[in-house]
């Protein structure tokens, strides 16, 4: 079997911008494969190079054993893609919009009213299908819009952003979606920011920064290269958060992280129990109280963070760094996004 | 289904049915939003009352009844106010990513732009018909033969197709719709800065030079020895033969030239 995507030296520029920096990936066919990024990493460009929208300046690309350069046409049978806007069209029905893709694939009248039907019903948007889009919630927006990319019956199924701007219980349910879909034997590749649902959804977790891969593996896999483990303080008392980053300092393998918010300090060391014993020795030393201690395996955002020295946005479009003091993984909304 | 077995498309989609689908999707929206049209009529045929009634009386056109001068200048303009909203509609689709959706579709890109270009005529042709009837109500008269009101009639609906494709191209390389908006309203000077209106021999000879060459004023004086005959030769200096050559000359070179920019556009990558 193919493999469900190579790409090997890819580059492309926008003028000055260097969007693709040499990027190499393998991607066995059969799963469901995630590109973690932060804004700017080159996650929608590699794309759109993928699905015959840009094309590389330099290197090789292939999906399913096609070269993209060489058959973009056969390459957009393969394809059905879903870009980082709902592009769902609000004066036709759901229906009408899944039809005219379907045609729009080659099928005749027809097969496309099946299609149509049988990808509303996937899509759990039966009884909105005769309705205008107009009326239709984000969510039920966001799903047709995942279903215009499937209407063609695509193998590899490529969705940028899939599930932005979705409240949780949306996000839930089209997780759900696409691993039917992936059970069923479509191939998925999608983009996101979130690295929990990197953590549900994949099989394989591509980290991209600066057009670059730098990590790849499975969630586990990443959270063990990663390899420190994390050594966690609750204080009682707010001034005993200085004393708390100086002993914490004295023992981690990279600065500390403070969230002063839960009065929690927490830093990456080399050996874990070693560690924590002498973390509890310095803080007793200092008279700390100490409320809590923990000693973890990384989260994928402290792992993110190691990598890229950046953190993921917790908001789609909010690109700015996070205020210092408030690192990744103890920051409050990024603490409920992540698994532990 | 298991992976790799997945029905394939055994072809891509063809060119003629690609084009038809996406012309019928376009006319079904502009159906659906029927104050879209309705809008561009009351416009129109608002243009047309007020130079009628408003400016009419104040304005002399020679040996011509004002209201025969100006029916075929503000047929001409209506034309082109009433494909503005291609501009609009195409840098919706371009920023919005529909294109891109349809771009990675296994069918001819051309059917892309070719759905657009006539669902929008389709719509100019709209507003040009009922408008037309409104310039027969308020007085004007054709003083040629049908065979020439046709003629005229056929003209104006190639400019409109020129017009469609400039703002085709206007709507892809705008980068916004707003800055689409905003380009668009060079239709303002330049319909003004024509014979659409006025004669232009009152005006001063740095801008007559201008305007009597500019593509409005060629068409709108097509149109006007069409219609009109011996009194608007007598009037404009030339007859019907020297202004619709002039006419299409400049019709097939808008096309070449802003279709070339609008496909190079889309297909760029
Ligand atoms: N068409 C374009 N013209 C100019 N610059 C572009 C274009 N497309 C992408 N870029 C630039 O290339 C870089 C990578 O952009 P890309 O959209 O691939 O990032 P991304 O990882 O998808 O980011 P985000 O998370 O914000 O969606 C950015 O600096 C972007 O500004
Ligand atoms: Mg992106």
């Amino acid at each position: 079997m193919p493999l469900m995507i190579e790409a090997v030296g890819l580059r492309r520029s926008f003028g000055k911008v260097v969007a693709l920096d040499g990027l190499d990936v393998r991607l066995e066919s059969g799963q469901v494969a995630a590109i973690l990024g932060p804004n700017g990493a080159g996650k929608t460009t590699f794309l759109r190079m993928i699905s015959t929208l840009v094309r590389p300046d330099g290197g090789m690309l292939r999906v399913c054993g096609l070269d993209v350069a060489a058959e973009p046409v056969r390459v957009r049978r393969l394809i059905g893609l879903a870009g980082q806007h709902a592009t769902v069209e609000p004066a036709l029905t759901g229906r009408e919009n899944l039809q005219m893709i379907a045609r729009l694939f080659g099928q005749d009248r027809r097969t496309a009213r099946a299609s149509a039907e049988e990808t509303l019903e996937r899509l759990r948007l039966g009884e909105a299908g005769d309705r205008l889009v107009r009326g239709y919630s984000g969510g039920m927006r966001r799903r047709l819009d995942l279903g215009a990319s499937l209407v063609g019956r695509p193998r590899v199924l490529l969705l940028d952003e899939p599930t932005t701007g979705l409240d949780p219980q949306s996000r839930i349910e089209l997780w759900d979606t696409i691993r039917a879909l992936a059970a069923d034997g479509t191939d998925v590749l999608l983009t996101t920011q979130y690295l929990e649902e990197a953590d549900r959804l994949a099989t394989t977790i591509l980290i991209i920064d600066h057009g670059q891969v730098i990590a790849s593996g499975t969630a586990k896999e990443l959270k063990s290269r990663a390899g420190r483990d994390i050594v966690e303080i609750h204080v009682r008392d707010r001034e005993d958060l200085d004393a708390a980053v100086r002993a914490l300092t004295r023992i981690g393998a990279e600065k500390p992280a403070v969230d002063r918010g839960s009065l929690m300090v927490s830093v990456a060391v080399d050996s874990g129990p070693e560690r924590l014993r002498e973390a509890l020795h310095e803080v007793s030393e200092l008279g700390v109280h100490v409320e809590d201690v923990a000693l973890r395996r990384p989260t994928l955002d402290e792992v993110f963070l190691s990598l890229t020295g950046s953190t993921p946005a917790t908001e789609p479009r909010g690109g700015e760094p996070r205020p210092p003091g408030s690192a990744a993984g103890v920051a409050p909304e990024t603490a409920s996004r992540s698994v532990r | 289904m298991t992976a790799g077995a997945a029905p394939q498309p055994a072809r891509s989609a063809r060119l003629l049915p690609s084009v038809g689908v996406l012309t019928g999707r376009a006319l079904r929206i502009y159906r659906r939003t029927p104050q879209l049209l309705i809008l561009r009529i009351v416009q129109s045929v608002a243009f047309l009352l007020i130079f009628r009634y408003v400016f009419g009386g104040a304005i002399v056109a020679g040996t011509m009844r004002y209201v025969d001068f100006m029916a075929s200048g503000l047929l001409t303009v209506g034309i082109m106010f009433a494909t503005i909203g291609t501009a609009l509609g195409v840098a919706e689709d371009h920023v919005g990513g529909l294109f891109d959706r349809l771009r990675s579709l296994p069918m001819p890109r051309s059917a892309v732009l070719a759905g657009r270009v006539l669902a929008d005529l389709a719509m100019t042709v709209a507003v040009l018909v009922p408008t037309i009837a409104v310039a027969f109500a308020v007085g004007m008269r054709v003083h040629t033969g049908w065979v020439a009101a046709l003629g005229a009639l056929g003209l104006l609906v190639l400019f409109g197709l020129a017009f469609v494709w400039i703002f085709v191209a206007v709507g892809l390389l705008a980068g916004s719709v707003q800055a689409a908006q905003g380009i668009s309203f060079i239709v303002m000077p330049v319909s003004f800065a024509s014979s659409a209106f006025v004669p232009t021999a009152s005006m001063p000879g740095w801008l007559r030079a201008f305007t009597e060459h500019q593509p409005v004023t060629v068409v709108v004086n097509a149109v006007r020895t069409l219609t009109q005959g011996a009194p608007a030769e007598a009037l404009l200096g030339h007859g019907s033969g020297y202004y619709v050559t002039r006419a299409l000359i400049w019709i097939i070179a808008l096309v070449v030239v802003f279709a070339g920019l609008a496909i190079t556009r889309y297909r760029s990558r």
